[in-house]
């Protein structure tokens, strides 16, 4: 009995994620929003600043972080909008399985078409910024590592939210100031690597953050769902 | 012994007593007390914004309750939590369909999310004659064929209580009779149905008991 109910619950995870992955899929140009924003923010501050290479070069994780942080505030409402407005959401809290897991497959969606594209890209950006092949490795790391703190953090500002019309800006506001430990622990990180010493305390620190907001954050964006939908 | 377990097990109970819901300061109903078991349809009625779909909503779970209880199986639902919902399956003003999934996509996200039963996905939408659009996306559905999406859902799931909220909306005057002997059906087999409506039923076999709000 419980190894078949073991097993339903691991169907509904994988099912609800490969949903939102379809949905992400068939609305490519949503899908593409956050990524252009990102590349485009970085391509034109050097238009902006000058292209004076040591100066790009001390500025690029600050800027590629900021990019990424920024990009990711962009794309967090499409968490759970559409669910809100079709009802699925409301399927979803009614559903047997338990919600927090369900929460985590939803975010673990939105990682997927919004997080990794962003690393994905980096490499290149990094690359056109003139960061040193050590500080690469170290800013994918962070990236992997911080994105979906990015994601899951998010989903609580946008559960809380989903039910105002107009949430923006209070989202903005919840979100903006549980993002900037790990815009401080990861540029510094990377910034660590390029004055040549070891960024491991860190990047201990953020891969800490992560494990705390996987295990914690499903919590209260669950909480917050049923609020929002009562 | 045997047969007890297994009455107790058949036989299934919703009760609310003492229940009432406030909106924006303005007491929709209160005091509100019935029972329904297993075989009934418990019809709710009344004009509009009486507070028909808040106590939909309040049964099922989504909203709280003002004051009053809810129980099901003499156990309170909200301390039953997701032994309360497997029970259940809602289908409220909204169809719950991703209007980008296809038809087939969308009743298997049904079944993943719920305890799903025997029935196959063919045999749900044949029976509410979805079939020839089985690999259509939902959004290029008319109305009345999301609505019958959305009631395909009660087929492929494992629930002993259906809420649905006006389920006869966009359906033509078939799907209303086929949806009808699916409620006597289900009913028949154990089920049990609360429902809102502004069409009459006209169910053979139910028990259907009337519930005036407002």
């Amino acid at each position: 009995m419980q190894a078949s109910s073991n097993f339903s619950l691991s169907r509904a995870f994988l099912f609800l994620l490969k949903r939102d992955l379809i949905l992400a899929f068939r609305q490519r140009s949503e899908l593409a929003n956050p990524l252009l924003f990102f590349v485009i923010v970085i391509t034109l501050f050097p238009l902006g600043v000058g292209a004076d290479a040591k100066l790009l070069k001390v500025m690029a994780p600050g800027l590629i972080w900021v990019a990424a942080l920024l990009a990711a505030m962009l794309s967090l409402d499409s968490i759970f909008r559409s669910d809100f407005e079709d009802g699925t959401l409301e399927q979803l809290i009614l559903s047997a399985h338990p919600i927090t897991v369900l929460v985590l497959a939803k975010v673990t969606a939105h990682w997927l078409t919004t997080g990794l594209p962003l690393i994905l890209i980096s490499p290149l950006l990094a690359m056109m910024l003139g960061l040193s092949p050590d500080a690469m490795g170290v800013l994918l790391l962070t990236l992997f590592l911080g994105t979906p703190v990015l994601s899951l953090v998010g989903a609580i500002g946008v559960a809380l939210t989903i039910g105002l019309r107009k949430g923006g800006v209070i989202l903005s506001l919840l979100v903006l100031p549980l993002y900037v430990p790990v815009l401080i622990f990861a540029s510094s990180a990377v910034m660590t690597t390029v004055s040549g010493f070891s960024a491991s305390g860190q990047i201990y620190m953020l891969a800490a953050f992560l494990a705390f907001a996987i295990s914690l954050a499903p919590l209260p964006v669950a909480a917050a769902l049923r609020m929002s939908l009562s | 012994m045997i047969t007890s377990n297994a009455s107790s097990k058949n036989s299934k109970t919703l009760e609310v007593s003492g229940l009432s819901c406030v909106r924006d300061d303005r007491v929709l109903f209160e005091d509100l007390d019935f029972q329904l078991s297993t075989g009934q349809v418990l019809l709710i009625e009344g004009p509009n914004g009486c507070g028909k779909t808040s106590l939909l909503r309040i049964l099922c779970g989504i909203r709280r309750e003002d004051s009053g209880e809810v129980l099901w199986q003499q156990n309170l639902i909200t301390v039953l939590g997701s032994r309360y919902r497997e029970h259940l399956t809602y289908i409220g003003h909204h169809n719950g369909v991703k209007d980008l999934l296809t038809v087939e996509e969308n009743i298997e996200v049904a079944q993943a999310m719920g305890c799903s039963n025997q029935t196959t996905l063919e045999q749900a939408l044949t029976k509410v004659g979805l079939l020839k659009f089985a690999d259509v996306m939902a959004q290029s559905l008319s109305a009345g064929q999301q609505r019958r999406l959305a009631l395909a859902r009660l087929l492929v799931t494992d629930a002993s209580l259906w809420v649905l909220d006006e389920p006869f909306t966009a359906l033509d005057k078939d799907g209303i009779k086929m949806f009808e002997s699916l409620i006597d059906d289900y009913t028949q087999n154990g089920g049990m149905v609360v429902m809102t409506s502004h069409h009459e039923l006209n169910l053979q076999s139910s028990n259907i008991v009337r519930l005036r709000l407002g």
